[in-house]
């Protein structure tokens, strides 16, 4: 049984995982500090759950290697990593209490018997379970046994915290709160954690830095301003809220900027990656960074199709002379058919080579 | 109250509509299992002589008619215990998916299919003293005369062994294969090495299923007869109790000494299978997922 000591550093280097005769993870290179809150931020199927069950040893590798500094881990098998992991669908033992649920860990680590009492206490009161500590998980509603398999999984205070998309099984409201919760426990208890999910927001709202992920390839690695402000290439873009994404060709290279065509259009954006003039490119702006023009004349004319009220916003769906659609948000009272004048913010607009890599 | 307030009072205590397509199942039961159940009862309180409980007096002061009992729990007990626990280890190793598991599975299986006639043919030939078995162990010299292995308990053991097993494995393989993977996934992460993740997660999940298929292997090992006759000792350390209520009933003609035996039978059945059953109710039975989507 390992220390599940503490470590400085730890390194995937070239993780790579094959099933049949495709890569679900290629060549993940990552280095995680202690104390860190790393986010796997990918759609379904892009191998985040595959990244983590190589983690944690519960897949072997194809190739590639994992180092806790300077011991090599993927050789080890999984309970010899001294890792704690929250599964997507929590995995408590159903015929365990809660108490006995959270004590498992320690009672494998031999830890000795008051010990274990007081630190399974600890853990219980840690995410507000006293209450129900003696049920089956059977008799918890959802949000209480993802808090059951967190207390699980830090209170053996493993080097390393592993959570696969736990909050996808709740309802929003939980959702947010755990969010919270799960970002209170990783400071408070000084874990380093690496945190799958789907969901942008989450990751955005919780993360220290982020890897992004597609069809199993790392497509960015930063902290979530970086990847917010300014994702790697139009795929990210469209996947961190660029609702719109317009084909367009370069028409020439204006200082910092670049003056873009396309649709009847010409707009002014930030070039992302190498592209020159007369190449096809696309040009990503969110709907919130389109505004509609102050006074008439300043801006794009468009007419309004289809308008969702969204609380304090409402969320338009527009159409330009040429038929380009657009999406925008206001706060402005708008109703289908009216013809209004848009602004596309040109530090806000970010323009990408069209097939970056040769993928489509 | 009205009738629909009595209604709903009876839905909530699950009595609806939906309960006649009970029906046709309740007919079938009836007629297959019910009556015949009742009119063996029946006829065993009807001896030729003597009080309604006469037959059952006489096959309980009969120490020959007495000792089939025993006999057939020392056959029926271990085969259906070995059939079980040889099952556990085989269908855990075949967990999940693996190249030839089709192959393997329907090698395990196809006993099954042979029946208890087949399997004691093959028995006799396979062990008997001149048989395959003990013409290996001669040119090997490991015995130097050959191993009684048939027309003894070591015959019917054997041929229950071999059409229980396949029942055995399929039960348990299909209980295991209910337990959520991931569990022993979370205890592996947790620390648990394989006997800890075995012993602490599967088993206790498995082992309301491992009650179950005990008693329906036993059941089958009970009832033994064509093995006990062909493979066994019919007139001694195999006579089994099934033996006892044919001779009553063929032999002698005593329909009421045979009915009598066979109630018999199937209460020691009955007593077995609810001590087993009430062990059972003390185990963890609820879901075997690890929680909730
Ligand atoms: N056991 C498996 N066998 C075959 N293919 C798998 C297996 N597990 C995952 N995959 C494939 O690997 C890819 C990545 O899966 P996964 O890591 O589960 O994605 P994510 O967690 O990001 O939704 C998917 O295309 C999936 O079909
Ligand atoms: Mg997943």
């Amino acid at each position: 049984m390992t220390d599940g000591g503490r470590f400085d550093r730890l390194r995937l280097d070239g993780v790579t995982r094959r099933f049949g005769g495709s890569d679900a993870l290629a060549g993940l290179d990552l280095t995680i500090e202690r104390g860190e809150f790393i986010t796997l931020l990918g759609p379904s199927g892009c191998g985040k759950s595959t990244a983590l069950n190589c983690l944690a040893g519960l897949l072997p590798l194809t190739r590639g290697s994992i180092w806790r500094d300077e011991t090599r881990l993927d050789t080890l098998p999984p309970e010899q990593r001294g890792f704690g992991m929250v599964f997507q669908n929590y995995a408590l033992f159903p015929h365990m209490s809660v108490r006995k649920n959270i004590a498992f860990g320690l009672r494998m680590r031999r830890v000795a018997r008051a010990e274990v009492r007081r630190r399974t206490e600890e853990a219980i009161r840690l995410v507000h379970l006293e209450a129900h500590a003696d049920k089956l998980p059977g008799q918890l509603s959802g949000g209480q046994q993802q808090r059951v398999a967190i207390a699980r999984a830090v209170v053996v205070e493993p080097s390393l915290v592993l959570m696969d998309e736990p909050l996808s099984n709740l309802d929003a409201k939980l959702r947010l709160e755990m969010r919270t919760e799960i970002r209170r426990l990783h400071q408070s208890l000084g874990l380093t954690t690496v945190y799958v999910t789907h969901d942008q927001e989450e990751a955005l709202s919780m993360s220290d830095r982020l890897v992004v992920l597609r069809a199993g390839r790392v497509q960015q690695i930063g902290t979530p301003e970086q990847v917010h402000t300014r994702p790697a290439n139009r795929h990210i873009a469209d996947f961190m809220g660029f609702r719109n994404l317009l084909p367009v060709r370069v028409a020439e290279q204006a200082g910092d900027g670049v003056v873009v065509d396309g649709g009847g259009l010409r707009l002014t954006g930030s070039p992302v990656g190498g592209i020159g003039p007369g190449e096809p490119a696309v040009a990503a702006i969110r709907p919130e960074d389109v505004r509609i023009a102050d006074q008439p004349g300043g801006g794009v004319e468009v007419t309004v199709e289809v308008v969702e009220y969204q609380g304090r916003e409402l969320s338009a769906e527009v159409r330009t002379g040429d038929g380009v659609p657009l999406h925008l948000r206001t706060t402005r009272r708008l109703a289908p058919k009216d013809r209004i004048e848009i602004v596309l913010d040109p530090a806000r607009l970010l323009v990408f080579p069209a097939e970056p890599d040769g993928a489509p | 109250m009205t009738p629909v307030a009595f209604r709903h009072r009876l839905a909530e205590r699950g009595i609806d509509a939906q309960l006649l397509l009970l029906g046709p199942a309740a007919v079938f039961v009836a007629a297959l299992f019910v009556y015949p159940f009742c009119y063996g009862i029946a006829v065993s309180l009807q001896p030729v002589e003597g009080g309604p409980f006469a037959a059952y007096q006489a096959f309980f002061r009969d120490a020959y008619q007495r000792d089939t009992i025993a006999t057939t729990l020392r056959i029926a007990l271990p085969a259906a215990l070995l059939n079980v626990l040889a099952s556990v280890p085989i269908a855990y190793r075949m967990r999940g998916r693996f190249r030839g598991k089709r192959v393997l599975t329907t090698v395990l299986v196809v006993p099954i299919t042979l029946g208890t006639v087949l399997t004691a043919e093959g028995l006799l030939n396979f062990l008997g003293p001149t048989g395959w078995f003990n013409r290996v162990l001669l040119a090997l010299g490991v015995v130097d005369a050959p191993v009684t292995l048939t027309h003894n308990y070591w015959g019917v053991f054997l041929s229950l062994v071999i059409t229980g097993f396949p029942f055995a494995f399929l039960l348990v393989s299909s209980y295991l294969s209910g337990i959520d993977p991931s569990l022993e996934k979370a205890g592996a992460v947790l620390g648990a090495g394989w006997a800890q993740r075995f012993f602490r997660i599967t088993l206790p999940l498995l082992a309301p299923g491992l009650a179950t298929t005990f008693c329906l292997t036993f059941v089958l090992a009970f009832s033994v007869f064509p093995s006990a006759i062909l493979v066994g000792d019919p007139s001694g350390t195999t006579r089994v109790i099934s033996i006892a209520a044919y001779e009553a009933a063929y032999v002698r003609y005593d329909y009421a000494g045979g009915a009598a035996a066979a109630i018999i039978m199937g209460l020691v059945e009955l007593v077995v299978i609810g001590v087993v059953l009430g062990l059972r109710s003390l185990l963890y039975t609820g879901s075997t997922a690890g929680g909730k989507g």
